[in-house]
Formats: C-alpha cells, sequence, structure tokens
C-alpha cells in the first residue's frame, strides 16, 4: 500500500542540506533513486498508449487499451466497487477523524492523551496484513453470530484504516489554528454552536477536505485488508488487476493503472495545496 | 452614540464593575499557581480604567474573568449590578480587544465588524447601518472589502476595535492591545483610544504593563502585582503618592530613602539630620525605620553647604536623556540617588548639596 508522506512540513534545516549536496556521490545517488522510482511508471505510461499486445515492443500510438478498458465489463464493476467502498470509508472516516481532531486539539490537555493518540493512529503503526488477518476472523464470528453478509463489511474495514491517514491533516490544522479566534467569536456573542460554524468548521475545512482526499486515495489502492476481508463480487480495481497480471501483463491494465495514477497524482497535489495554504 | 456622549459625566461615579473577593487558581497541587488572590475592585461607569502591573501579576486573569473566558473559584463579579461571574462569553455584555487582535481570516473588514450584532440576530439593515458607523469612527471606510491579512498592524488593530464596539458593549475589554505596535504608531493608537472612549461612552477596562501608556490614557489606574491590588487611584496620584514600595518602584524613576519617624510626628528624619513633612498612607501610622520615595524631578542640585542643601553628596555620572540630564548622586549616607534637572553645571566628582520638595511620601512595604 502506497502511503503518500502526510507530513508536507519543509523543517530540514537549510544549511545542512547544502552541506549534504556537496558530499561526493549525492548527484548520482539522488538521480538513481529518481530513475528506478519513476522509470518504470513511465515505461507503464508509454506502453499503456501502445497499439501492439506487447508490452516491450513500441509500435503505434494509440487510445485502443482505454477503449477497450472502459468497455471490460470486470474493470466496470471493479471501479463502481472501489468508489463504492473508498466514497463511504472517506465520508465515515472523515467524520469521525474530524471528531477525534477536535476532541485533542479543543479540550484541556488530559491524562492519557498519548494513548488516545496512540489508539487512533494504531492502523499506521501496525502491520497491516495483522490487522487483514484480525478482521478476517472477527468479522468471520460477526458473520457467523448475526447471519448478515455484504459489502459493508468491508467499507467498515476500510473506514477503520482511513480514519488516521484523515486524521492527521485535519489536526495539523487545528493545532495552527488560533484558540482566541473561536474565543474571540463567543465574545462577540456567538454560542457554542455558532461559533463552530461560523469560526472553527470555515477555518479547518482545508483540512477536512485534505483528510478526506487522503483517505479516497489510501482506500482506493489498498490490497491486503481488501483481498482478505472483500467477498466474491466485491472486487475492487486493485484486486482485479491484480487478478489480471496472474495471467500476464496486458496493456489494458497499463491503461487502467494510468488512470488511477491520474487520480492519485491530482488528489495529493490538491492535498499538498489546501495543506500548504496556510494563514 | 450621540445620546451617550451627552449623558457622560451625569453617571460618572455609578459602579459599571464590582469585583468582590475574587480567587482564581491554576494547576493541582504542588504546581497550583493563585493568579488572583481575593482581589476587590469598583470599576465606575464611562471610565478609562487601567490594570497596571508587571507579567504574571494576574491582570490578564482579572479581565478574562470578566470576559468570562475563565470562571472564578472564588467571589462575585458584578456588572451594572447584576452577577456575571458564571455566565458564558457570549452572555455578557462585554467585548475584548485581542493582544493579537484575533480577527477572522476568513471574512472581510466589514463582516468581522459586523460579526457582534450578526450573531445577535440584528436585522441586516441595523448590522449594515453601524458597520459604516464604526468604520468612519475609525478611518476605515476605504478598506472594509479587504481581507484581514492584507491590513497593516494599525489597520487590524483598528478593526479589532471597530469590531468590539460595535454592538456596542457596557464594558470594553483591552488585553495589552498596542504591544505589538512600533513607537510612533502606539503614541497615536493611545490618543485615538482616549477619543473613543469620549465619544462612544463605553468603559473600557484597559490591560497593560507599560507605566507611561497608564499615566498617558487613564481616568484612574490599578496597579497590580503577585496576583493582588496594591493601589487604585488618578494617575497623579498613582505617580505623586505611590502608597506602596512596589508602586512607587514600578511607576517612574524614584529615589528610596530611609528615614526615621517617631510617633505622633509629621515630619521624618532622613539620614545626615534633615527633617521633612512625611504624607502617610491612608490609615497607617508607622514608626521607626521608613522608606520614604522622592522623584528625581522633585528634587535639585544646588551648592553644597547652602541653606536649602538637605543632602550632600558626590555626582557619580551624569546621564543626558534628551530633554535633560538625570545626575548620579553618592550621598553621603552611602546611598546612591539620581537628580533630574533640565541641565548642568556640575562635573563627575563635584560635591553638591541637594534640596528636597516640601514633602515626601511614606511607603507602606
Amino acid at each position: 500500500m502506497a502511503k503518500p508522506d502526510t507530513a508536507p512540513r519543509s523543517t530540514a534545516p537549510r544549511p545542512k542540506m547544502k552541506n549534504l549536496r556537496k558530499q561526493p556521490g549525492f548527484d548520482t545517488m539522488a538521480w538513481a533513486c529518481l530513475v528506478f522510482l519513476y522509470a518504470p511508471i513511465i515505461v507503464l505510461i508509454i506502453f499503456s498508449f501502445n497499439d501492439n499486445r506487447s508490452v516491450v515492443l513500441w509500435t503505434e500510438f494509440s487510445f485502443r487499451w482505454y477503449t477497450a478498458a472502459f468497455e471490460n465489463e470486470g474493470i466496470r464493476k471493479a471501479t463502481m466497487v472501489s468508489l463504492k467502498v473508498a466514497g463511504v470509508a472517506t465520508v465515515f472516516a472523515t467524520i469521525f477523524a474530524t471528531m477525534a481532531a477536535l476532541a485533542t486539539t479543543r479540550n484541556p490537555p488530559f491524562k492519557g492523551q498519548a494513548l488516545v493518540y496512540a489508539i487512533i493512529n494504531q492502523p499506521l503503526m501496525v502491520p497491516e496484513i495483522v490487522t487483514a488477518v484480525a478482521t478476517l476472523a472477527f468479522f468471520s464470528i460477526i458473520k457467523q453470530l448475526t447471519g448478515i453478509n455484504g459489502i459493508g463489511y468491508l467499507m467498515l474495514a476500510h473506514t477503520v484504516f482511513c480514519v488516521p491517514f484523515a486524521y492527521m491533516p485535519i489536526r495539523a490544522r487545528l493545532e495552527d489554528m488560533n484558540l482566541t479566534l473561536e474565543q474571540a467569536a463567543a465574545d462577540l456573542y456567538a454560542t457554542p454552536v455558532q461559533v463552530f460554524r461560523k469560526v472553527t468548521l470555515p477555518l479547518m475545512a482545508p483540512g477536512i477536505v485534505a483528510g478526506a482526499m487522503l483517505a479516497f486515495v489510501v482506500s482506493l489502492d489498498d490490497v491486503i485488508i481488501t483481498l482478505l476481508v472483500g467477498g466474491p463480487g466485491e472486487t475492487t480495481l486493485p484486486i482485479y488487476i491484480l487478478g489480471q497480471i496472474r495471467r500476464g501483463i496486458t496493456p489494458e491494465i497499463n491503461a487502467v493503472s494510468t488512470l488511477l495514477l491520474v487520480l492519485s497524482v491530482v488528489l495529493v497535489s490538491l492535498f499538498f495545496f489546501l495543506g500548504n495554504r496556510k494563514k | 452614540m450621540a445620546q451617550n456622549g451627552v449623558s457622560q459625566g451625569a453617571d460618572t461615579h455609578k459602579n459599571m464593575i464590582l469585583a468582590e473577593g475574587v480567587v482564581k487558581t491554576f494547576g493541582q497541587g504542588e504546581h497550583m499557581v493563585t493568579a488572583l488572590d481575593n482581589v476587590s475592585v469598583t470599576i465606575r461607569q464611562n471610565e478609562f480604567f487601567t490594570l497596571l502591573g508587571p507579567s504574571g501579576c494576574g491582570k490578564t486573569t482579572l479581565l478574562r474573568l470578566i470576559a468570562g473566558f475563565d470562571l472564578p473559584d472564588r467571589g462575585n463579579i458584578l456588572l451594572d449590578g447584576q452577577e456575571i461571574g458564571h455566565l458564558p462569553p457570549y452572555k455578557r455584555p462585554v467585548n475584548t480587544v485581542f493582544q493579537n487582535y484575533a480577527l477572522f481570516p476568513h471574512m472581510s473588514v466589514a463582516r468581522n465588524i459586523g460579526f457582534g450584532l450578526e450573531m445577535q440576530g440584528r436585522p441586516a439593515k441595523e448590522i449594515s447601518e453601524a458597520t459604516d458607523r464604526m468604520l468612519a469612527l475609525v478611518q476605515m471606510e476605504h478598506l472594509a472589502d479587504r481581507q484581514t491579512d492584507q491590513l497593516s498592524g494599525g489597520q487590524q488593530q483598528r478593526v479589532a476595535l471597530a469590531r468590539a464596539l460595535a454592538p456596542h458593549p457596557k464594558v470594553l475589554l483591552l488585553d495589552e492591545p498596542l504591544s505589538a505596535l512600533d513607537l510612533k504608531l502606539r503614541k497615536e493608537m493611545q490618543i485615538e483610544l482616549k477619543r473613543l472612549q469620549h465619544e462612544t461612552g463605553i468603559t473600557f477596562v484597559f490591560v497593560t504593563h507599560d507605566q507611561e501608556e497608564a499615566l498617558t490614557m487613564s481616568d484612574r489606574i490599578a496597579v497590580m502585582s503577585a496576583g493582588d491590588i496594591l493601589q487604585v487611584g488618578p494617575p497623579k496620584e498613582i505617580y505623586n503618592n505611590p502608597a506602596r514600595r512596589f508602586v512607587a518602584d514600578f511607576i517612574g524613576d524614584i529615589n528610596i530613602l530611609e528615614a526615621d519617624l517617631t510617633s505622633g510626628d509629621t515630619q521624618a528624619t532622613l539620614p545626615g539630620g534633615a527633617r521633612i513633612n512625611a504624607i502617610l498612607p491612608n490609615s497607617w501610622a508607622p514608626t521607626g525605620r521608613v522608606n520614604v520615595a522622592i522623584r528625581p524631578e522633585d528634587m535639585a542640585l544646588t551648592q553644597p553647604g547652602a541653606d536649602n542643601a538637605a543632602l550632600h553628596g558626590t555626582v557619580q555620572n551624569i546621564v543626558y536623556f534628551g530633554s535633560g540630564h538625570n545626575v548620579h548622586v553618592a550621598l553621603d549616607s552611602g546611598l546612591d540617588i539620581i537628580v533630574r534637572c533640565a541641565g548642568t553645571s556640575h562635573e563627575v566628582g563635584a560635591l553638591v548639596g541637594i534640596t528636597l520638595p516640601d514633602a515626601v511620601q511614606v511607603l507602606v512595604d
């Protein structure tokens, strides 16, 4: 699971960076890292426009595989499942994260606050495969006891691991906000509900949007938990791609991957943009 | 507002805020800090009242208790005869100008100013009229549609003032609002604040650690230290007749000398034998060794041995400060004092005589 760096902070001291740059071999290593990181992605994008079925031989530019991908029933269904799960998970995770962020930043420090942070951020620290196995076992028990099945379990699992991703930017935003703004509003006759609606919420909105987008992206490309928890007919796009790849890489998969990439890049860029627009 | 201007003076001595036995502590157990220790104070209607003291003296805490951001542990706070000590901030007809202004960054200047009235649910027409009036009052009409982050410090200050005044509160609280401004702007705003207080007829409670600012603007000053109010009075009284040693030390330059006072005597004996009339603090009759305070400008240098020279010493240093000189003199009794004079013909090392004022203030420690 690609976990984007959620702390867009340039806290690295400048002079130290300069010294590091002067070290012999720095440029070479930097370039090597960039090439190994992005070259495969660039190759994937290029070959998604290849007219040929081969993923190693270039023949001609074409949108053929994009058309094929759009016409593929399996891909369309998987996309719909992905969007549904990510959408529901994003909404609920963002609501929970917002409430958690308000509770941890707008109250006086309390005993066990560190523990609360740890619990909220737990999905970031526990190996995902452990969470996946545990969730699978837990859901099996519930299913057996209640007899209820359906995609709700997958949505619930996604909601849970999306919470910390949504929580971090919202909390960062709230911690940046001056408490006296809310006091000033209360001083000017705003009731607690009005303070929240007129001041707190509009000011924390960029954080909420950033958190929601991050949660959406994280849910969209999750594999491990989805693979274990998702039942039949609950195939998300990454799981579908994984299944197809077992039968060899096709340019069609390249096309779908490229589209996923574009969506992620757009959302993450927006996230950085909103995160940096502070005042 | 005009009506209020007219009624000014009529009720000058009516009490607006009455704090009685207010106690406020922060923290628990060993970390407990007493911010206000049984404080009582009366603030009159339509006065410019200043809480003056060093940081940590409790002046901001008292202001926050009046605003409602904190609640007192004990004691009552009455506003216009009504107990408000336990009401939330939005139920108190009191507005605050914050030290960092706390303007809403997502609203225009005009919406910031109209916010209080909007929250009170006033009609849109009334809000826009009041906003226009406030913009005019602080001379910001041309910037009504600006975002607040495009304003200079002085402009933000004016918007913060207009926003707090717009709902026409009974009391305006100002928490060191001038401390972020540069000296020239600060002087301008001091006069501006005084004008606004006069024009609106609203009671101002101003918090500052700057004694000069307090003396310039206030009708009355309360000097605070360590959670206690030491003295309340008009600026001249605070300056000329400090009752407590802390007040004397905190406000302006002052010389504190030891003197002897015998029971029933109206004169104190200074070291060297000079006798001088003593002003005693209210209802306090000390005897024996006391401290007396003399302002540097109330003394003058004269020839050694002159008839009017009550003290003698040697000039240690002469410091020029623009409008005069501070002459540091080491008294024969060993104490260093400062004498302020416009010009001086004396030189460092010279023997001088020092004349004293008619009377000196005796201080309570």
